[in-house]
């Protein structure tokens, strides 16, 4: 299976983006690297509304993502919920 | 190791791009001024288009209008992308305010069902219309020269995409967020004969190959008409017929319209007093135009606001165009 | 009754797709008369997949905001005067380069994105490729301001655009990019929204953000990080065009195919630039070129082709080529520069022993048998004040443009020399996808405005390299020759207050 990533500036919204990625997506990679944080997983990884905005502590919009992104490997499906990028072998 | 910096040394060498200063002088320049003066590619281009074999990527030849210098076409608002996204969010948040306001107190239920249907009929298929003021406009974002007015086109291209939209939600708020008003709409733009002269008109301004006729033909004619009938006529109509509360919906095509005429105010006055040959050649334009949009908004503009309203509207088109020099 | 929500989905096709309409009145075929020639066929529109669902309302918004963010860095930047915190004046050439070769890409792509935008026939690509293009206009804007107040510092900045349409080593990325927007609009999108913004976009931004990062120059990595996020849409398009291609026909596949082994391979010549940065004109180095192109071509581009594979799509055959020149790319390619940088606007220098130590282990097939002896001998010579400059013109390849110095792979020592006649004359190649590319579309190729040709038929100035350099707009000794003894060394050395 093929891995697929997603990038994000290294700033305060992102931190609470990607510990909402870790907590629906058990077995994604974090990297840590200048002005950047990495999130790898196998397959596919969901980015859900409802959990950014609990650790936020507010009502986010799952397109405001696109302030903070920086790249992503894979095809995307988005939805008014959640975000998600998959291959498909 | 510490390090100490002299600053009494940190002086600039130079203020700005060469081609700034040439320009402009060895003093800083403005971010406007970088992001647009002499961006364009002019010189010693490689291969010719496989769509055009004739001509070269860049190429001024693309209109029979002629400039000494395309960078004349300064925007009077100097929009370059920073300032032009940030002027338009603040638009769209005023609207979007505007749209859940109207959701939120039931207007869109609320309202006479007469209007409504009026406004399905007669307003919401300017969506459509809105997607040939889309592309008119980039084809000169595309093959127009220098940065100066391609730019502007662009925003203006992106601009009338979004009243696309915004055009499209109203009638959301009409029905319910069924979408059904929209289909109705388009129903109306593709049989109804209020509409078919506009749809004929659009439909023709997309095959006009020289992309400042399709800016004279769209953004001047068409639209000083178009404007003219709903931003201002119409409007009128609405505070008089109970209709008020969808001026909130049709603030932001309203304001973005009188954003806009500014600049191509200004395109078509430094256009048109650089040259006999420009301002005869624009003239030749408007006389084609202006007669095929006479014809296109007679059953529109009637079924609108009434016989005068045409009229009247072309009274404003007309002093428009004496305030830039030209008299048709 | 409360309004149902439409979902994202659902409205957004409400809001874009059901804009467009048959039209009755002219011939379709008048208002999208380009969508034929290639040979693509489009059997329906309506399959097409939006790769993102943002309306202009949103793309304001949350552009908006980035832009924000981004200018108040700048102006922190300028106000602290940022340019002194990077880790060596020589890392500034590699900004150089970027603002010289590729933000005028930016603008090249910018209008040929308006092109596909206007002209293909689908609104919800159009809506996409309008959206890219206006994106890359904010590309070539924010690299302008990003750079601004490094130009008020180093030399070779202030005429980017005058020399991205006249220099010799320029018009490999100039034609580049006009090759794709003299195409037709299917082959644009393909050679730039899927081979260069997805397949290789990451080897070209990530070295040149990273770089900055590990170096000091917080402008560059905030523009670069604020712009990848307009790149993970774009390479979205990148995705669905070629997926709706192959799906539409499969007489497309062919077609796509060709313009895949073309574009991949146009696009790996031109991070020729890049892989020269990245292992000699950062300081700090970030990783090797073959480290990168391991990570950002082998293994994701791995990924991208199994995905294809059932479209009928095969890696093209020169990617066991790209495998070995890897370990060369890098060292000849600043060889070509360190000899020729007399007519550059950007300086260079000879490896220090500790980057030479960092190449050995970063290339231990070849490092040390090919090229630290002839970086040795330029040391050798530069210490007896005999700086080699080469006083000959190179050879270009007639398709990529690049100084022909690359080598056969069967013998490094040997330069791979290709040619082809047409109509009674010869023209050269580096290689032989090159002269594929151009054996293919010789008609298109042959015009090319070889820099080196131009300068030998006299129309760059004149007769002698002085009258080139005017031509040029470099004033010898400023932002040409080597890093040492050039003003923005010496100004270097006074701001930081050491002898």
């Amino acid at each position: 299976m093929s891995r697929v990533q997603i990038a994000f500036q290294d700033n305060d919204e992102s931190r609470y983006i990607v510990a909402a990625i870790k907590q629906d997506n058990a077995t994604a990679v974090v990297h840590y690297e200048p002005a950047m944080i990495r999130v790898e997983n196998e397959g596919s990884l969901i980015i859900k509304r409802d959990t950014v905005s609990e650790q936020i502590g507010m009502e986010w919009d799952v397109q405001a993502l696109h302030i903070n992104l920086i790249t992503l490997t894979g095809h995307i499906d988005e939805d008014d919920d959640y975000f998600k990028i998959m291959w498909n072998n | 190791m510490t390090i100490e910096i002299k600053t009494s040394t940190l002086k600039p060498i130079r203020n700005t791009y060469a081609h700034i200063e040439r320009r402009f002088g060895d003093k800083p320049a403005t971010r406007y001024q970088e992001a647009t003066y002499d961006v364009h590619s002019t010189h010693n281009f490689h291969y010719k288009p496989l769509w055009d074999q004739d001509r070269e990527i860049n190429d001024p030849s693309r209109t029979a209008v002629v400039m000494r210098d395309w960078y004349d076409l300064k925007d009077p608002r100097q929009f370059y992308y920073g300032p032009y996204v940030q002027n338009r969010s603040k638009m769209q948040e005023n609207a979007e305010n505007n749209f859940k306001f109207f959701e939120k107190r039931g207007l869109g239920e609320s309202l006479d069902s007469s209007l409504r249907e009026k406004i399905i009929e007669l307003v919401i298929p300017m969506r459509h219309a809105e997607v040939a003021a889309n592309l008119n406009n980039m084809y000169g974002t595309a093959h127009g020269t220098g940065t100066a007015v391609t730019q502007a086109l662009i925003y203006e291209a992106m601009d009338r995409f979004g009243n696309a939209q915004y055009f499209s939600k109203i009638g959301l708020a009409l029905d319910g967020n069924t979408g059904d008003s929209l289909a109705t709409a388009k129903e109306h733009w593709m049989s109804n004969p209020a509409w078919q002269g506009v749809r004929a008109y659009c439909e023709k301004t997309l095959t006009i190959k020289d992309w400042f006729e399709a800016f004279i033909a769209q953004d001047i004619v068409l639209d000083t008409l178009i404007n003219d009938l709903y931003y201002r006529q119409f409007d009128e109509w609405l505070t008089q017929n109970n209709g008020r509360d969808l001026l909130l919906l049709m603030e932001f095509m309203q304001d973005r319209a009188k954003d806009s005429q500014r600049w191509s105010d200004s395109v078509l006055k430094v256009v048109v007093s650089e040259s006999e040959h420009n301002a005869n050649q624009v003239l030749a334009w408007i006389s084609t135009w202006r007669i095929r949009a006479q014809e296109a908004l007679e059953p529109l503009a009637s079924a609108l606001l009434g016989d005068k309203a045409l009229a009247d509207a072309f009274a404003v088109l007309e002093k428009r165009l004496t305030k830039v020099g030209l008299n048709c | 009754m409360s309004p149902k929500k439409l979902n994202l989905k659902d409205k957004y096709k409400l809001l874009t797709r059901d804009l467009d309409w048959e039209f009755s009145y002219e011939d379709r075929k008048e208002a999208f008369p380009y969508e034929e020639f290639e040979g693509i066929k489009i059997t329906d529109w309506d399959k097409w997949e939006d790769p993102f669902r943002l309306t202009m309302e949103s793309y304001w918004k949350y552009q908006a905001e980035k832009e924000k963010k981004l200018y108040a860095i700048y102006d922190a930047f300028a106000q602290n005067n940022g340019q002194t915190n990077v880790t060596d004046a020589r890392y500034v050439n590699a900004l150089k380069l970027f603002l010289t070769g590729v933000s005028p890409g930016e603008h090249a792509a910018h209008l040929g994105f308006a092109f596909t935008g206007r002209q293909m026939g689908g609104i919800g690509a159009r809506v996409a490729a309008q959206m890219q293009s206006i994106d890359e206009l904010r590309h070539i804007q924010t690299q302008i301001h990003a750079m601004s107040h490094y130009n008020k510092f180093f030399d070779g900045f202030d005429e980017f655009n005058h020399m991205h349409d006249r220099l010799w080593y320029l018009s490999v990325p100039k034609s580049f990019f006009e090759d794709a927007r003299t195409a037709g609009p299917f082959e644009f999108m393909i050679a730039i929204g899927f081979s260069f913004e997805y397949v290789l976009t990451n080897l070209l931004f990530v070295p040149f953000m990273s770089g900055a990062a590990y170096n000091g120059d917080m402008a560059t990595v905030t523009f670069g990080f604020s712009a990848q996020s307009d790149e993970a849409r774009h390479m979205t398009l990148g995705l669905e065009i070629i997926k709706f291609l192959l799906e539409q026909h499969e007489d497309n596949l062919p077609i796509v195919q060709k313009w895949l082994d073309k574009w991949l391979w146009r696009g790996y010549r031109l991070l020729t630039l890049v892989a020269m940065m990245m292992d000699y004109m950062l300081p700090q180095k970030v990783m090797s070129w073959q480290e990168a192109w391991e990570l950002y071509f082998e293994d994701a581009a791995g990924a991208l082709f199994k995905d294809l594979e059932r479209y009928g799509i095969k890696m093209p055959d020169y990617t066991d080529t790209i495998k070995q020149e890897k370990e060369h790319l890098s060292h000849q390619a600043w060889w070509i520069f360190y000899q020729y940088t007399h007519a550059a606007a950007f300086h260079t220098w000879t490896p220090s022993a500790e980057e030479m130590d960092w190449l050995s282990e970063k290339y231990p097939d070849t490092f040390d048998k090919y090229y630290r002896p002839r970086w040795e001998l330029a040391a050798e010579m530069e210490a007896k004040g005999e700086r080699f400059y080469t006083t000959g013109l190179p050879q270009l390849c007639q398709t990529c443009q690049i100084p022909m110095a690359f080598t056969e792979m069967s013998d490094p020592t040997q330069v791979s020399y290709r040619e082809s006649i047409y109509n009674d004359e010869r023209f050269h190649f580096c290689s032989d996808p090159c002269k594929s590319i151009f054996d293919n579309e010789p008609e298109k190729y042959v015009n090319a405005w070889l820099p080196v040709h131009q300068i030998l038929q006299g129309n760059c100035g004149g007769g002698g390299l002085d009258k080139v350099m005017e031509y040029y707009h470099l004033d010898d000794g400023v932002a040409n020759l080597d890093f040492e003894g050039s003003p923005d060394a010496e100004r270097w050395k006074d701001w930081k207050g050491v002898a």
